[in-house]
């Protein structure tokens, strides 16, 4: 029997169900819980958090979540790979070592990965050459250089690995791939070499099954979602993997969800572009190449991935301000609802043309209609009520104010049985915009910083 | 032959998701005898067709046949996507779903088993 490691995902974003990783640790066996808090919006409301608190900018689910936890990862071993650390990896740290001390826990080992977040680093790189070219648009990051949020960059397993090696038993990052906190400790465990790709790319697919957590153990299953038994106590999904690069997809006994083919699928297709080309900071990945088969009851084996050399360049996800948005919402009953909804958009929008008011879209969307299907959507003889929704989104913060006012009087001066405007007036919210680019990997170096409390 | 008019969901099952501006859609055959029927009716030009008022852009196709599925890429699709769209599905989530309901003509021989 081949030594094997078992990898848990905890979480699939910040905002994911809290006690999922608790679960993960103490209802069956674990080496090894990963968890992912980042999307690529996530950032800038960490960057914004710690500019108003220096000791901010991570998720602070965290702390909370390691404490309740940290009895059972000093017993087991477990060790916990997390780039929840967002743009302040160093003060997650220290709220965990504060957590740590509250519970008289001494000789935990604490690893740091940073050096992603190159937002101070932007004029250099621009003047050494680096344009930072946004990759759909090929415009230069100077083009938005005074409107930016944040600016990190993707990295990979490495800085991890070398987080384990130096022995710490949990890693807390910045902007690490999402795959990159499950293919580590195969790395690490296994011995891997830096160019076995096939086996890089074997623990990069195990990444992407688990990075979206109970999303690969029934939950969003549209195969047949009436057959996912108790929902309610999910089971997140566990990886095995094997030193040969096989790994077993699973769950915890005695939970709710589902683990099969048809489920692992759904998400080995989630949010992918060209399947023989999966990108990331530590390989090509070939999910044409990725075999499923079903081995008992909630147990998917995954094998025969293949993998190419990496490309010379990481991933920079920079975000920055781009105008401002407000959208509210009136809801109108039987008879004639849509109609209704219809002639109270034609008003306000009437009213918002008369004002002079610009915006660069205004969008109207009927909830309960059309909103999901748009113009796919059925026509039905007879609706029982249905949700205006409408939005705007502008450069000047003064005219979308005035949107905001405009929409609650409708009530008393528009088409009636209308009612659901219990929210008050939409206020303007910031548009935080989303700027991908390229960096060559010369350019960045990882830091990877252990210590002891 | 006869035919017989089915809507995909009968035949497949989909997941998506946003890249961007660009929606992702998974579509997955529920049986493997399913997939070559997917490979001929789900052509880019039919699902840009399906999408028209939704879509934009262009349309890509990816083939995964160790999976039965097939990836399209829908770009210009989301509204300027995650951070700044207005949509209520600013995401895509519900594309997938958007996908399933399209109908298409089968011959019988091709879905019994």
């Amino acid at each position: 029997m081949n030594k094997s490691i078992r990898i848990a995902s905890g979480q699939g974003f910040w905002g994911d169900l809290i006690d999922a990783p608790y679960q993960q640790v103490t209802r069956g066996p674990v080496d090894y819980l990963m968890m992912d808090f980042l999307a690529e919006v996530t950032m800038s409301i960490m960057q914004k958090q710690k500019l108003r608190n220096p000791e901010l900018g991570y998720a602070r689910d965290l702390p909370g979540q390691v404490a309740r936890m940290l009895p059972h990862l000093v017993e087991k071993n477990i060790k916990v790979i997390t780039n929840g650390g967002g743009v302040n990896p160093l003060a997650c740290r220290d709220a965990i070592f504060r957590e740590a001390e509250k519970q008289g826990i001494k000789g935990l080992k604490i690893g740091v990965v940073m050096g992603d977040d190159i937002l101070e680093r932007i004029d250099e790189l621009t003047a050494e050459g680096i344009e930072l070219a946004n990759m759909e648009s090929g415009g230069p990051i100077t083009d938005i250089r005074d409107r930016i949020v944040s600016a990190n960059v993707y990295f990979g397993a490495y800085p991890i690995v070398e987080a384990l090696r130096q022995g710490a038993q949990i890693i807390i990052t910045g902007r690490t791939t999402d795959t990159g906190l499950t293919l580590a400790p195969m790395i690490h465990e296994f011995g891997w070499a830096r160019d076995d790709w096939d086996r890089m790319a074997a623990g990069t697919v195990a990444g992407h099954i688990l990075e979206c957590g109970g999303q690969s153990s029934g939950g969003n299953f549209l195969g047949d979602w009436k057959s996912v038994p108790d929902l309610a106590h999910i089971g997140f999904p566990i990886a095995e993997a094997f030193p040969d690069g096989t790994v077993f997809i699973t769950k915890h006994e005695h939970t709710g969800g589902l683990v099969s083919v048809a489920t692992i699928k759904e998400q080995l297709l989630y949010e992918i572009g060209d399947p023989r080309e999966y990108i990331t900071p530590d390989c090509v990945a070939d999910f044409t190449s990725i075999r499923l088969q079903q081995e008992g009851e909630n147990r998917v084996r995954v094998s025969d991935v293949k993998g190419r050399p990496d490309t010379p360049f990481f991933k920079v996800s920079a975000s920055y301000h781009d105008g401002y948005s407000a959208s509210g919402t009136l809801t109108y009953a039987w008879p004639d609802a849509l109609e209704k909804a219809r002639a109270a958009d034609r008003i306000l929008r009437t009213r918002l043309d008369d004002l002079g008011l610009h915006f660069d879209e205004i969008l109207t969307e009927f909830v309960g209609h059309d909103s999901c299907f748009g113009p796919l959507a059925h026509m039905p003889e007879e609706i029982n009520e249905v949700v205006l929704r409408i939005g705007v989104r502008g450069k000047d913060r003064e005219h979308v104010t005035r949107f905001g006012q405009e929409l609650a009087p409708l009530i008393l001066t528009g088409p009636p049985s209308v009612t659901g405007f219990a929210g008050g007036r939409p206020k303007p919210s910031d548009v935080i915009a989303y700027w991908p680019a390229l960096i060559p990997k010369t350019a960045v170096t990882p830091q990877v910083i252990v210590e002891e409390n | 032959m006869a035919t017989k008019r089915i809507r995909l969901i009968d035949i497949a099952h989909a997941r998506s998701g946003d890249k961007g501006d660009a929606g992702n859609v998974g579509v997955i055959a529920r049986d493997e005898r399913f997939y070559p029927i997917l490979l001929e009716q789900l052509t880019v030009e039919r699902v840009k067709h399906h999408f028209a008022g939704i879509c934009f852009g262009e349309v890509e196709r990816f083939e995964l046949p160790n999976l039965g599925a097939l990836n399209f890429i829908l770009h210009n699709t989301l509204g300027g996507g995650g951070t700044v769209s207005l949509k209520n599905d600013a995401q895509g989530k519900t594309l997938s779903s958007a996908m399933l309901r399209m109908e298409i003509d089968v011959e019988e021989g091709l879905l019994q088993g």
